[in-house]
C-alpha cells in the first residue's frame, strides 16, 4: 500500500513515524525546507497535562493520551522532553477557589494523572518569586515542555531510518483522481506519486490542500499569538509552568520556561480577519500585554534588558473549537487531521494512533501489518548538555566540537555541520535544530559563521545563503569583484 | 583534559586584552590571553575607516592598524594566546576558567584575571519593533563585517536606526560601495555619536540625519520591504499623522552597545547605570584579583580609552598576582547631577583616577565638579554622545582623601 503524508509539521512528521513501524510504502512531503517551520515552531512548546479540554472533545480525548505517549516517544526518538510540570495559578477569591477546583475536577475525569490542588505554603515553596496575592494553584506534575520543531525533525528523520520516504521543498499542487478514488498525488516540481491513501496534515494549508483533492473540509480561523522571548537568566526566577485561570478565549498568557534555558511570555489570542497565514506580525499593544501578563504573576520577570527576541504564530481553529480528523466523505482514501489548536502538540502523538488505529484499521477496514524494522534515534550530541570531562574526551574524537561558533548557547561548529549535513539548509534550520542564534546576541557575533559553513557544506556562494524562504537571501551582491 | 597554570588570564583579545596583556607581561608575567575568534583585534579588525590612536599612540590610524601594532608589541613579551577559545565557566574566587578550543578542553589557574569581553550590539528582537521577521534586518557590525571583510553588500536601499557611531560609519561605508542610504533614524533630538562622525560619514556625503524620528514597524516576507518611521515628542512617543513608509530592502541597527558581563558576574558586581562591571581606579571589581576593563565596563567613546583602561588593569592585575597590590581603602564615586556613565565607581590612593563621564542631557558650557578633589573644570557644548574625560594624579589623591568616606562627581551649567 501507498500512502502519501502532506505536511511535516509536529502532526505529520509523528503520523509518519508512526505509520512508518507498518509494511507500508510511505512519503512525507513538506513544503519548507524543514520539518516543523510553520505552526509547529511558534508556539508555547508545552506538553500539556489535558485537564482543560472539554470532557468529550476529541482535544480532551487526545491530549492525555498525547502527554504519555511522549515518554515512549522520546526513548524511541530521542526528543527533548523536560517534565517541570505546570500550575494553574488563583487568588483566594470564593469564585477562583471554585474555577479551579472545577479544573480539578475536569482534569480528572479527562483522565489526567498527577493533579493535585497547593495551597500557598507549597505554592509559595515551589515558586517563591510568584507574587503573594496567588494563595492556590492546580499543580499539574506531568506538564511538560519540549522543542516541537525538534519533535517534528526527529520524527521525520525516525520514518525515513524505518524507510520512508522524504520530500522536502516541494509542494502538493494537484491531484488526479478515478472517481471517488484518488490515485496520484502531483507535486509543483512535476513528479507524479501513485498513492493509495493520502493523509492531509497541512496546518493552516489543510483547507487549500482538501480542495486540491475535491474534498471539503470545515472554516478555518486563524488564531495569531504573539510571544516575548526573554534571557536565560530571566530563568532563575522560575522554575515551572504558569498559567493564569483559563478563560473562554483559552489557556490565557503565560510564562513558560523554554527547553534550552530561556523564558517565553505569552501569547496573546487574536483571531484573524480572513484567511492570511503570512500574518505573523507583532505590535506594541500585543508585546506588551505578554510582558504585563508575566509581571503580574512574578514581579521583575519582564526586565527590558532580557527582552531578547518577539514573535507570533498560528493555530488553526475550526468553528467547533475541536480538532477535525475525519475521513473524506467525497472520496475514499482521504483523511484530514486538522484544525490542530492547543493542545495540539500534546496530542499529536495520541492524533497518530487514532487515525491509524481508527480511522485506517476499523473504520476504512484496512488491515496493517506491523514490520520489524523500527529503529531508535540516537540523541544528537549537544556539546552545553555534556560534562566538561566528557565534553573534552568529544573534543579529542573531533577538534570541531571544540571550535564554538555560537558563544551565547555555547553550540560547536561540529553540530552546525552535522544538522546541515541531516538536512539543515538554512540559517533558520540551522537555528531550530541547534539553538546557534538563539541566545542573547540574536546570532550578532555568529551570523556570518553559520553562513560561512552553510556555503561550504552546500557548495553555494555566501549570497545565496538564506534566512529561510526563497527570497530570504541575507547579501546582495560582492563590494569588490 | 589539560590544566594550565598562569599568572594573569586576561579574557578577550581586542583592544582592552592585547593592552592588558601588555602591560601584565612587561611586569614579568606570564600571560594567557584567550581570543574567541582566530585571531587577536575584536572589533578593531573591521573598522577600516581611520580616527583610531590619536591619544593611545599619538598617531592617527585605522583600525587594522591600531591593532596590529598593540598585537606586535604583545608578541614581543612573554603572552599566550589561545585563539578560538571559549570560556564555558569562570569560577571567580578560585580564579579557575574552563576552556573549550579546537586544541582540547582546559582548565586554567590563574593568579589574576582581566575581563576584557567587550560589549554586544543591541539585537532587533530587543527593541519590540512591531510588524514582520524578515531577512535583511542587521546590527551594523554584522554588516560592517560582511562589508569590510566579506567582500558583500548587504542589500541595495538602506536605512539606519540609531546614531551612534557604528551607524554613521556605516551610512557612510555603504554609500561609498554603491548602495543607496536614505537617511539614518535617531529618537533624540541630537545624534548619538561623536560630532566629527557626523560631520565627516553624514554632512559630507549628504546623507540625511532624521533626528525625533523613529522606526516603528517592518514590512517585508521574506525579505524586508518597507520600514514605518515616525516623528517622536519629547518623550519620545511617536506624533500621530507623522507616519511615513518607506520603501527600503535594508535596515542597519546602530541601537546601542551592551556590555558583555552575563557569563561572568552576578548582579552585584555591575553598575546598573553602567550596565558593565563595577571598577575601582586599578581596573579591579568587586571581586578580589579579578579586573575588568574597556567596553565591559562601559561603552567608551575611543579605543585610546579602552587601551588606556586595559593597560592600567594589566599593569594592577600583575600587582595582584604578585601580592603586591595594597588592600587600600576604597572610596565609592557618586553620581551628582547630570551624570549619566560614570568610571570608575570607586577609588582608591594606588593608582592615578581617570574618570569618564557622559551627561544625562546636553548643556552649551558646563563644570565638572568633585568637591572632595578641589576640582573645576570647565567644558563647551556637552552632548551625552561624548565622553568627559580628566584625571587626578594619585599624590594629589592621597592627599586629598585620606579623610573622606566618598567622593560624588556632578556636572553643573
Amino acid at each position: 500500500m501507498k500512502v502519501a503524508v502532506i505536511g511535516g509539521g509536529i502532526v505529520g512528521s509523528l503520523l509518519a513515524y508512526e505509520l512508518s513501524k507498518y509494511d507500508l510504502e510511505l512519503i512525507l512531503i513538506e513544503k519548507n525546507n524543514d520539518f516543523g517551520q510553520e505552526v509547529t515552531k511558534a508556539n508555547s512548546a508545552i506538553i500539556h497535562g489535558g485537564y482543560d479540554d472539554p470532557p468529550g472533545s476529541l482535544r480532551a480525548e487526545l491530549c492525555s493520551d498525547g502527554n504519555r505517549k511522549y515518554d515512549i516517544l522520546s526513548k524511541e526518538l530521542s526528543l527533548p522532553v523536560k517534565r517541570i510540570g505546570s500550575l494553574v495559578v488563583s487568588d483566594d477569591t470564593s469564585d477562583s477557589e471554585k474555577r479551579l477546583e472545577e479544573l480539578y475536577r475536569r482534569g480528572i475525569k479527562n483522565g489526567v494523572e498527577g493533579l493535585s490542588i497547593l495551597s500557598s505554603d507549597k505554592l509559595q515553596s515551589i515558586e517563591p518569586n510568584l507574587d503573594e496575592k496567588y494563595s492556590k494553584a492546580l499543580y499539574c506534575k506531568s506538564a511538560a515542555i519540549t522543542e516541537p520543531w525538534m519533535v517534528a525533525v526527529l520524527a521525520a528523520k525516525g520514518a525515513e531510518k524505518n524507510g520512508a520516504r522524504l520530500i522536502t521543498g516541494d509542494e502538493v499542487v494537484d491531484s488526479i483522481s478515478k472517481g471517488r478514488n484518488i490515485k496520484k498525488v502531483v507535486l509543483s516540481s512535476g513528479e507524479e506519486i501513485e498513492v493509495n491513501l493520502v493523509l492531509n496534515a497541512a496546518g493552516v494549508y489543510f483547507n487549500k490542500v482538501a480542495r486540491i483533492f475535491g474534498v471539503r473540509t470545515p472554516e478555518i480561523i486563524l488564531v495569531k499569538g504573539q510571544y516575548l522571548l526573554l534571557d536565560h537568566l530571566a530563568s532563575e526566577l522560575v522554575s515551572t509552568i504558569i498559567f493564569p485561570l483559563p478563560s473562554k478565549k483559552g489557556k490565557g498568557k503565560l510564562i513558560v520556561p523554554t527547553i534550552d534555558g530561556g523564558i517565553l511570555l505569552g501569547p496573546t489570542s487574536e483571531a484573524i480577519d480572513g484567511f492570511n497565514p503570512e500574518e505573523l506580525s507583532t505590535t506594541s499593544k500585543g508585546i506588551k500585554e505578554v510582558a504585563d501578563a508575566g509581571e503580574e504573576f512574578i514581579h521583575g520577570i519582564a526586565r527590558p534588558k532580557w527582552f531578547i527576541k518577539t514573535f507570533a504564530g498560528l493555530r488553526p481553529e475550526t468553528p467547533n473549537k475541536d480538532f477535525y480528523i475525519k475521513l473524506s466523505s467525497e472520496k475514499t482514501n482521504f483523511i484530514t487531521v486538522g484544525g490542530m489548536r492547543s493542545p495540539g502538540l500534546t496530542a499529536a502523538p495520541a492524533v497518530a494512533d487514532y487515525v491509524i488505529e481508527y480511522l485506517i484499521q476499523e473504520k476504512m477496514g484496512i488491515t496493517l501489518v506491523k514490520n520489524d524494522r523500527v529503529r531508535s534515534i540516537s540523541p544528537g550530541l549537544r556539546i552545553k548538555e555534556l560534562s566538561f570531562e566528557d565534553a573534552s574526551k568529544k573534543i579529542e574524537e573531533n577538534s570541531s566540537y571544540g571550535r564554538i561558533i555560537c558563544q551565547c548557547n555555547q553550540v560547536s561548529e561540529k553540530e552546525i555541520r552535522d544538522a546541515i549535513r541531516d538536512g539543515a539548509r538554512t540559517l533558520d534550520d540551522v537555528k531550530f535544530r541547534t539553538r546557534a542564534t538563539f541566545g542573547r546576541c540574536q546570532g550578532g557575533f555568529c551570523t556570518w559563521k553559520i553562513m560561512k559553513i552553510i556555503s561550504e557544506e552546500l557548495n553555494i556562494p555566501l549570497e545565496e545563503v538564506k534566512k529561510n524562504d526563497k527570497g530570504s537571501e541575507l547579501l546582495d551582491g560582492k563590494v569588490r569583484k | 583534559m589539560k590544566s594550565h597554570e598562569t599568572d594573569i588570564l586576561v579574557i578577550g583579545g581586542g583592544a582592552a586584552g592585547m593592552a592588558a596583556s601588555l602591560s601584565a607581561s612587561k611586569q614579568n608575567k606570564h600571560v594567557t590571553l584567550l581570543e574567541r575568534e582566530n585571531d587577536t583585534g575584536g572589533v578593531l579588525n573591521q573598522c577600516v575607516h581611520n580616527g583610531f590612536g590619536v591619544q593611545f599612540y599619538q598617531e592617527e590610524l585605522t583600525g587594522p592598524e591600531f591593532s596590529t601594532r598593540l598585537h606586535g608589541e604583545m608578541s614581543e613579551q612573554n603572552v599566550e594566546v589561545i585563539c578560538e577559545s571559549y570560556v564555558r565557566n569562570l569560577d571567580v574566587h578560585e580564579k579557575i576558567a574552563e576552556i573549550f578550543s579546537p586544541q582540547g578542553a582546559y582548565t586554567i589557574k590563574a593568579k589574576s584575571v582581566v575581563l576584557a569581553t567587550g560589549a554586544r550590539e543591541r539585537p532587533f528582537g530587543a527593541l519590540l519593533i512591531p510588524g514582520e521577521r524578515p531577512s535583511g534586518i542587521f546590527p551594523a557590525g554584522l554588516a560592517q563585517r560582511f562589508v569590510n571583510l566579506e567582500n558583500h553588500l548587504p542589500g541595495k536601499k538602506a536605512i539606519i536606526l540609531g546614531s551612534g557611531d557604528i551607524g554613521l560609519i556605516m551610512a557612510r561605508r555603504l554609500h561609498l560601495e554603491g548602495m543607496k542610504v536614505i537617511g539614518v533614524v535617531e529618537r533624540l533630538p541630537y545624534a548619538g555619536g561623536l560630532t566629527r562622525n557626523v560631520v565627516q560619514c553624514l554632512d559630507d556625503f549628504e546623507i540625511p540625519l532624521y533626528l525625533s524620528h523613529t522606526i516603528i514597524e517592518v514590512r517585508g516576507s521574506p525579505r524586508l520591504e518597507a520600514v514605518k518611521m515616525v516623528k517622536v515628542d519629547d518623550s519620545l512617543n511617536p506624533i500621530d499623522g507623522t507616519e511615513k513608509w518607506i520603501e527600503v530592502d535594508t535596515l542597519i541597527l546602530s541601537a546601542g552597545l551592551i556590555p558583555h558581563v552575563e557569563d561572568f558576574a552576578d548582579e552585584g558586581a555591575l553598575d546598573h547605570v553602567n550596565k558593565g562591571f563595577i571598577v575601582s581606579n586599578t581596573g579591579e571589581t568587586v571581586y578580589s584579583g579579578i579586573f575588568a576593563a574597556g567596553n565591559n565596563v562601559a561603552i567608551y567613546d575611543l579605543v585610546d580609552y579602552v587601551a588606556a583602561e586595559g593597560w592600567i588593569a594589566g599593569k594592577n592585575a600583575a600587582l595582584y598576582a604578585e601580592g603586591n597590590l595594597d588592600k587600600t581603602r576604597h572610596l565609592e564615586i557618586r553620581r551628582g547631577k547630570n551624570v549619566n556613565v560614570l568610571v570608575p565607581n570607586k577609588v582608591t590612593t594606588e593608582e592615578h583616577l581617570r574618570i569618564y563621564l557622559r551627561l544625562k542631557e546636553p548643556i552649551d558650557e558646563g563644570k565638572i565638579i568633585i568637591n572632595e578633589l578641589g576640582i573645576e573644570k570647565e567644558f563647551k557644548y556637552g552632548v551625552p554622545s561624548e565622553m568627559l574625560q580628566l584625571t587626578v594624579n594619585k599624590k594629589k589623591l592621597s592627599e586629598l582623601l585620606h579623610d573622606k568616606d566618598n567622593v560624588t562627581v556632578e556636572v553643573i551649567s
